[in-house]
C-alpha cells in the first residue's frame, strides 16, 4: 500500500488529478454548509455579469439565480451521480464478469450474450430512452447510467479472470478443495482489481458527462440543480450571458479532466509491468 | 461637433415631417417569417396558427375586429339586429370579385357556412345557435337564431368563418380540390407560389375592392425551421417582420435593440392568450379554497412578467383577459404577499403535504417559469415536486386529472361565452381533455350565470351577469390566473400600419405599407 501511494505521488498527473478530485469533493461536501443559499432562489436582477457584486461573484442567470450557488450545489449532484452510478455498475458488472470468466462454457456464453445485448445499443441513446420512460429523477438517471456502463466492466473482469484462472496458485486452491466462491473472492478478484480500479475512475468521469448530457437535453431531475442543467438552461441565452454556461462548463471540464488524470496515475502506480524504480 | 448637431436636427425634422405626413406609399416587397410551415393554406379546411397568418390575407370574413373587438365591415358593409336579438341581417359589399374574376355574392356566404359546418370545428360550435340562414337577394344574408346569443357578432372573423368560392368548391371533393393548393379568395393578396420548405409568395390583388389597397406589391413568407436562424435572418436583413412567437423570448430584447426596429405586443386582442395554473380542486390541500388563494398571493407574477416574459404582457386579474368583453377588475386583488400566503396556509391547516407541479413543455420560457413558480411556492412553505414530462405526457396527466398544479394557456376569442365560461362550468368536466373545466370546479351559481350570460340581452344585462361571475370566480380561485400573454411582433420601423386589428398580422397586410 505504501508502495502504491509512493508511486502514485510520483506520477505528476496522478497528483494533479487527486488535488482536483479532493477539491471537488470538499466543495460538494462542505460548500452547501458554507453557502446555504438555495441555487433556485432569485436573489439579484437577472443577467448580472460576473465579478460585479461580491455576494454573487459569478453573476446571475436568466431568473436572477446565483450562478456560484448553482456551481456549489451542482458539484454535489454531479459527483454523487458519477460515484453512485459507477458503484452500481461495478456491483453489477464485476460478479457477472467474474462468473463468466471463472466458470466458462455455457455460463460464459449466456452471460456474455446478455452483456453484448447491452453493448450493441449505443449507450447514450439507451440512457436517453431509459430516463424518458422512467421519468427524469435522480434515481432513474443513476439507474440508466449504471445500466449503460456495466458491460465494459463485465468484459474486463472476465478477461482478467480468464487469465488468472490458469495460474498455479489458483490451481493449487482448486486442488486443496476450496469452494468456488472462496477462490473467486479471495484468490482471483484481488489480483484482477487494479485494471478495474483504473477503469472505474474513468467511468466516474464518463458518468458525470452522461449526467450532464442528459440534463443538458432537459432530462435531468427537475428538482435538483446540476452542472449539466446549468449549461443546458444557459445555452439558449449564450449570446447575451456567456457566464451562465461557461462556469459550469469549466467545472465539468476540470472534474472530468481530474478523474482522467487520476486514472492515468492509477494505471502507472498499479501496473506491475512498469518498472517502479527505473523511471 | 456642430456638423453632428446639424445632422441631428435635420434628422429630427425629417422624422417629424414623415410622422406628420403618414401618407401611405404604394409599392415594395415585405419578407416575413412564418413559423412553422403551414400544413396547408385552405383556411376552411386547415386552421393552424400559421395557416391563419398567411391565408388571412388571401381570404376574408364578413367582419373584422378592432383592437377593442368592435365589429368592423369587411365583406359585409353593414348589419342590423332585430329587436328580439334573434335575427341578424348583413348587407354585403357590392363589386367584390374573387381572385379569378367571378363576383362574390350571398350564394357564396350560404355555401361557405354549409361547408364550414362540416370542416371547421369551432365554426360548427359557433353556429350551433343558428336556426337558419337565408339570402333574400344577392347582397343580403339573414341569420335567424334559435335564441338570442350575445357573442354572435364575434364569430365572423376570417379565421373563424372564411368565405369560400362556391363556384370552385360546390360539388367537388373538398379535401382533394386542386384549389386547396392555390387558394382563391377575395382578399387583398393573391396566392402566387409555394416553394415547400423555402417560402410562400403572395402578390397584390389589383382588383381589390378598396381602391388603392393593398399598398404592397408582394409578400414573401420565409420558412426557416431553426429559431436561432430566424433571429439571424432578421439581423442580417433577410426578413423584415417576425410575427409573435417566431423567435424565442430571450432573443426579443436583443432584437428589439437593433437599429430601426419596432416592437409591438398588439394584434392578439381577439385571441387574448391567458396563462394560468390548473389547480386540481378535487383532492389534497388544493381542495381548500384558502390554499388556492394562498397560491395566488405566493406567486410573484410581476417577476414572471418582467423577467421571464421580458416585460411583455399583463398580470391577470381574473378569468377574463382585460381585452375581452365585459372584463372587470372590480374583483378581489391578489398582490404578491408571501406573508398573507403563509397565514392562509396556516389557517387551512396545510402541513407540508407534497404537491406536484407540471410545467408546460413548450420550451425554455415555460421551463424557467415552472422553476420560478416552484421557488415562490417553496418560499411560503409548500413542498413542491416538479414532474418532468413532454407535451404528450403532460396532456395525458392533465386529461387523467393526475396532477396538483399544471401550467397552461388558452385563447379567449373575444367574448366570455366563447372562451371564458367553458373553463368553469361544471358540464364541461370530462376526463381526457386538456381544455375546458380541467380543474374540477363545480359551482351551480357559476353554471347558472354563464348560461344566462350567453343568451341575455341587452349588453348591459350581460355585463351585470359577467361582473358577478368574475367576482365569484376570483374569490374562489378555481385556477391561478397568471398573465395575459403577449407575443411581440418585431419588425423594421419602415413597415407601417401592419397591426391595426384585433387579430394583428393575420389580416394585417391589407393596410400595411413600406416607408422607403
Amino acid at each position: 500500500m505504501k508502495q502504491f501511494w509512493k508511486s502514485m505521488l510520483k506520477s505528476p498527473s496522478g497528483v494533479i488529478g487527486l488535488v482536483i478530485l479532493l477539491f471537488a469533493i470538499s466543495v460538494a461536501v462542505f460548500g452547501p454548509m458554507l453557502f446555504p443559499n438555495s441555487p433556485w432562489r432569485m436573489v439579484q436582477r437577472p443577467f448580472l455579469p460576473p465579478f460585479t457584486l461580491s455576494n454573487v461573484p459569478l453573476g446571475t442567470d436568466a431568473l436572477g439565480r446565483d450562478v456560484f450557488a448553482g456551481m456549489i450545489f451542482g458539484a454535489r449532484v454531479s459527483l454523487l451521480v458519477g460515484l453512485v452510478s459507477t458503484l452500481v455498475a461495478l456491483v453489477v458488472g464485476v460478479p457477472i464478469g467474474a462468473m463468466a470468466g471463472y466458470f466458462g462454457g455455457k455460463v460464459d456464453d449466456a452471460l456474455m450474450r446478455f452483456t453484448e445485448f447491452f453493448q450493441t445499443i449505443p449507450s447514450f441513446a439507451l440512457a436517453i430512452v431509459l430516463v424518458a420512460i422512467l421519468q427524469p429523477s435522480i434515481y432513474s438517471i443513476v439507474a440508466s447510467i449504471a445500466v449503460v456502463s456495466w458491460p465494459p466492466v463485465a468484459r474486463l473482469v472476465r478477461g482478467e479472470v480468464l487469465s488468472l484462472r490458469t495460474r498455479e496458485y489458483v490451481q493449487a486452491a482448486v486442488v486443496t478443495g476450496q469452494s468456488n466462491s472462496w477462490i473467486i473472492l479471495r484468490e482471483i478478484l484481488p489480483n484482477a482489481l487494479s485494471p478495474v480500479i483504473v477503469l472505474a475512475s474513468l467511468m466516474v468521469a464518463t458518468a458525470i458527462l452522461l449526467e450532464s448530457s442528459l440534463s443538458f437535453l432537459g432530462l435531468g431531475d427537475p428538482n435538483l440543480i446540476s452542472w449539466g442543467y446549468m449549461v443546458g438552461a444557459g445555452r439558449t441565452v449564450i449570446r447575451q450571458a456567456w457566464w451562465i454556461t461557461v462556469f459550469p462548463g469549466v467545472a465539468i471540464l476540470i472534474s472530468v479532466l481530474g478523474l482522467n488524470l487520476i486514472g492515468e496515475g492509477l494505471n502507472d502506480a498499479l501496473n506491475p509491468r512498469l518498472s517502479r524504480e527505473g523511471r | 461637433m456642430p456638423k453632428r448637431v446639424l445632422l441631428g436636427l435635420l434628422l429630427a425634422c425629417g422624422l417629424t415631417a414623415s410622422a406628420l405626413a403618414q401618407e401611405p406609399k404604394t409599392g415594395g416587397v415585405i419578407n416575413a417569417v412564418i413559423q412553422p410551415e403551414p400544413p396547408g393554406l385552405m383556411l376552411a379546411l386547415v386552421q393552424n396558427g400559421p395557416t391563419q397568418m398567411v391565408s388571412g390575407n388571401i381570404f376574408e370574413g364578413l367582419l373584422r375586429y378592432s383592437p377593442k373587438l368592435d365589429p368592423q365591415p369587411e365583406l359585409a358593409e353593414s348589419w342590423s339586429v332585430s329587436e328580439d336579438a334573434k335575427t341578424y341581417s348583413f348587407k354585403l359589399r357590392k363589386g367584390v370579385t374573387w381572385h379569378d374574376g367571378k363576383p362574390f355574392t350571398a350564394a357564396d356566404v350560404l355555401f361557405s357556412i354549409e361547408m364550414l359546418k362540416q370542416t371547421h370545428a369551432r365554426a360548427r360550435t359557433n353556429l350551433a345557435q343558428v336556426d337558419k340562414v337565408e339570402a333574400p337577394d344577392d347582397y343580403t344574408v339573414v341569420f335567424t337564431l334559435k335564441q338570442p346569443f350575445g357573442p354572435f357578432l364575434g364569430i365572423f372573423e376570417v379565421g373563424s368563418m372564411p368565405m369560400v368560392p362556391k363556384h370552385l368548391y360546390e360539388g367537388t371533393d373538398w379535401k382533394t380540390n386542386p384549389y386547396n393548393n392555390a387558394p382563391v379568395g377575395t382578399g387583398p393578396f393573391m396566392f402566387k407560389e409555394w416553394q415547400k420548405g423555402s417560402f410562400i409568395r403572395l402578390v397584390k390583388n389589383p382588383n381589390y375592392y378598396e381602391r388603392g389597397k393593398p399598398y404592397l406589391d408582394e409578400i414573401y413568407w420565409q420558412i426557416i425551421p431553426d429559431a436561432a436562424a430566424r433571429s439571424v435572418a432578421y439581423e442580417t436583413g433577410k426578413v423584415d417582420v417576425l410575427p409573435g412567437g417566431s423567435v424565442e423570448n430571450f432573443d426579443v430584447p436583443r432584437l428589439s435593440k437593433l437599429k430601426d426596429t419596432c416592437v409591438t405586443g398588439a394584434g392578439w386582442e381577439f385571441f387574448s392568450p391567458l396563462a394560468w395554473l390548473w389547480l386540481n380542486n378535487r383532492q389534497g390541500p388544493l381542495a381548500d379554497k384558502r390554499v388556492r388563494q394562498a397560491i395566488m398571493y405566493a406567486i410573484d407574477r410581476d417577476f414572471a412578467k418582467d423577467v421571464i416574459w421580458n416585460g411583455l404582457g399583463k398580470v391577470a386579474t381574473g378569468p377574463s383577459a382585460s381585452t375581452i368583453k365585459y372584463y372587470t377588475d372590480d374583483v378581489r386583488k391578489y398582490p404578491y404577499d408571501p406573508a398573507k400566503a403563509k397565514a392562509l396556509l396556516k389557517e387551512a391547516g396545510y402541513k407540508g403535504e407534497k404537491i406536484r407541479l407540471l410545467p408546460l413543455a413548450y420550451g425554455e420560457t415555460w421551463q424557467r417559469w415552472g422553476e420560478a413558480v416552484k421557488q415562490n411556492l417553496q418560499d411560503v412553505g409548500m413542498t413542491i415536486e416538479t414532474i418532468a414530462t413532454d407535451v404528450a405526457g403532460g396532456n395525458q396527466k392533465i386529461g387523467d386529472w393526475d396532477y396538483d398544479i399544471a401550467f397552461t394557456y388558452l385563447y379567449q376569442y373575444g367574448d366570455p361565452a366563447l372562451g371564458v365560461g367553458r373553463n368553469y362550468i361544471s358540464s364541461n368536466i370530462a376526463k381526457g381533455q386538456v381544455f375546458n373545466n380541467v380543474e374540477g370546479y363545480s359551482n351551480p351559481e357559476i353554471d347558472k350565470l354563464f348560461a344566462e350570460g350567453a343568451t341575455a340581452t341587452p349588453d348591459s344585462k350581460r355585463k351585470e351577469i359577467y361582473d358577478k361571475a368574475q367576482k365569484i370566480l376570483v374569490e374562489d380561485v378555481p385556477v391561478a390566473w397568471m398573465l395575459e400573454l403577449q407575443f411581440p411582433t418585431i419588425m423594421r420601423c419602415k413597415v407601417k400600419n401592419l397591426i391595426t386589428t384585433g387579430i394583428g398580422v393575420n389580416d394585417g397586410f391589407k393596410d400595411a405599407w413600406l416607408d422607403k
